[in-house]
């Protein structure tokens, strides 16, 4: 919904993206995408949180209420009023997740959010986002290549090559008895290029 | 050598004898100016921030003409406000000619592209990105318009300082318009040309000392906002 797709079309729900701009950023806001590369304003991190809420014109006890809350969670209280551009790579992550799940999406995209990081915010980042499926009820669509980070965090696996669905199904099949050989050997860590 | 000497002493002897006339000049210039960079800044900061966020395939032209008219020699500008403003001009039933308005239209004239030229290479270096994510996290048009300008602050700060620079040391197209009028339309710049003229040599350094002292406290301020820009 960010750029124009070249071909095909985006359902959402079973139904079309309007191409009706308010629409559009209606439903827009029922989504949040975390970027593999963030970009957090150059602001404090207590701002960038804040900044879906502002958004939306959450009130400002409900703002401080949220994101406070919200630091907390992801460890961040402390650095709340530092610069957010001046960050580590896992800090400046968790700040993004904490900044997308805000205000309450239906719908949490992320992409590839723990490339280049170390196993320790690896780890703090995909209990974050089991907290946010489990405790938010928030739908997260995650894409990776880590096949283990998948195995680890996954309900339901969409395996694709080269933009093509090979398979999908639940994490427990694929990784234990997947149907396409393709799969069988992604999956034991073996190359298929 | 002792010219330049008599040049400074003249300087301080003008600045601690508040001369009336000195003054005149001093916040007519400042008036012009300042007047002009805002409403340059006004102008400039929301053009540049459309440019850049554009596709540069799309805004080709118009970027060619934005960095051609930062270059505009100040005497031609002025030679063109100069034909619209006069009394045969299109516009000279606004009776504008040889009046300060002119001489800040003239000065809009050279501040704004410079303003939004710049604007736009420093919001295109980061605006997508920055739009991208605005619009992730669900916020409408205007909102990512101030996102955008907010986070390109520095370059903007920059671009401003930079078309001050230009306006406040320019003489050519505001004494084309200006018309360097005594009491009226006489600034700085316009007066050390006319004292040079004169021969007094002593006079029109002291009058340009002056000028740089005023550029250096008025760069020094908008360089320390650009400086709070960085460190918040």
């Amino acid at each position: 919904m960010l750029t124009r797709p070249d071909s095909g079309h985006l359902y959402i729900h079973g139904n079309p993206v309007p191409a009706n701009s308010n629409r559009r950023l209606e439903l827009q806001r029922k989504m949040a995408l975390v970027f593999q590369k963030t970009l957090l304003f150059r602001d404090s991190v207590w701002n960038n949180v804040a900044y879906g809420l502002k958004a939306r014109n959450y009130s400002r006890k409900a703002i401080e209420l949220k994101v406070n809350r919200l630091l907390e969670q992801v460890g961040m209280q402390s650095l709340a009023y530092r610069r957010a551009d001046t960050l580590s790579g896992g800090e400046a992550q968790r700040v993004a997740i904490a900044r997308a799940v805000a205000f309450d999406p239906e719908l949490l995209l992320l992409d590839e959010p723990t490339a280049n990081l170390d196993p320790g915010n690896i780890e703090l980042i995909e209990n974050m986002i089991r907290q946010m499926n489990r405790d938010k009820n928030i739908t997260v669509i995650m894409v990776t290549h880590n096949v283990f980070q998948a195995r680890r965090i996954a309900d339901e696996v969409i395996f694709l090559d080269k933009g093509k669905i090979v398979e999908m199904g639940s994490a427990e099949k694929i990784f234990t008895n997947p149907d396409q050989e393709k799969t069988r050997l992604y999956v034991e860590g073996r190359m298929i290029y | 050598m002792s010219q330049l000497s008599e040049g400074i002493f003249e300087a301080f002897r003008l600045i601690i004898s508040l001369d009336a006339d000195l003054l005149q000049i001093v916040f007519l210039s400042l008036r012009i100016s300042g007047l002009s960079i805002i409403i340059g800044t006004l102008i400039g900061v929301p053009l540049g921030t459309l440019l850049g966020l554009k596709s540069e395939k799309k805004t080709r032209l118009a970027s060619k003409l934005i960095f051609t008219l930062m270059g505009t020699p100040p005497v031609v500008a002025g030679l063109l406000i100069y034909l619209l403003l006069s009394r045969m001009g299109p516009f000279g039933i606004l009776g504008l000619i040889y009046t300060p308005t002119a001489m800040i239209i003239a000065q809009i004239s050279l501040a704004t592209p410079i303003i939004a030229g710049l604007t736009m290479v420093g919001v295109r270096s980061r605006g997508k990105d920055v739009v991208e994510t605005a619009l992730s996290l669900g916020a409408g048009p205007g909102l990512i318009t101030w996102t955008v300008i907010k986070e390109s602050r520095i370059t903007i700060l920059g671009a401003i300082i930079t078309g001050f620079g230009r306006i406040i040391a320019e003489v050519g197209a505001v004494m084309i318009v200006g018309g360097n009028i005594a009491g009226q339309t006489r600034v700085m710049t316009t007066a050390i040309v006319l004292e040079t003229r004169r021969g007094n040599f002593e006079l029109a350094i002291g009058l340009g000392l002056i000028l740089l002292i005023l550029s250096f406290f008025i760069n020094s301020f908008l360089y320390n906002i650009q400086r709070g820009a960085r460190s918040n």
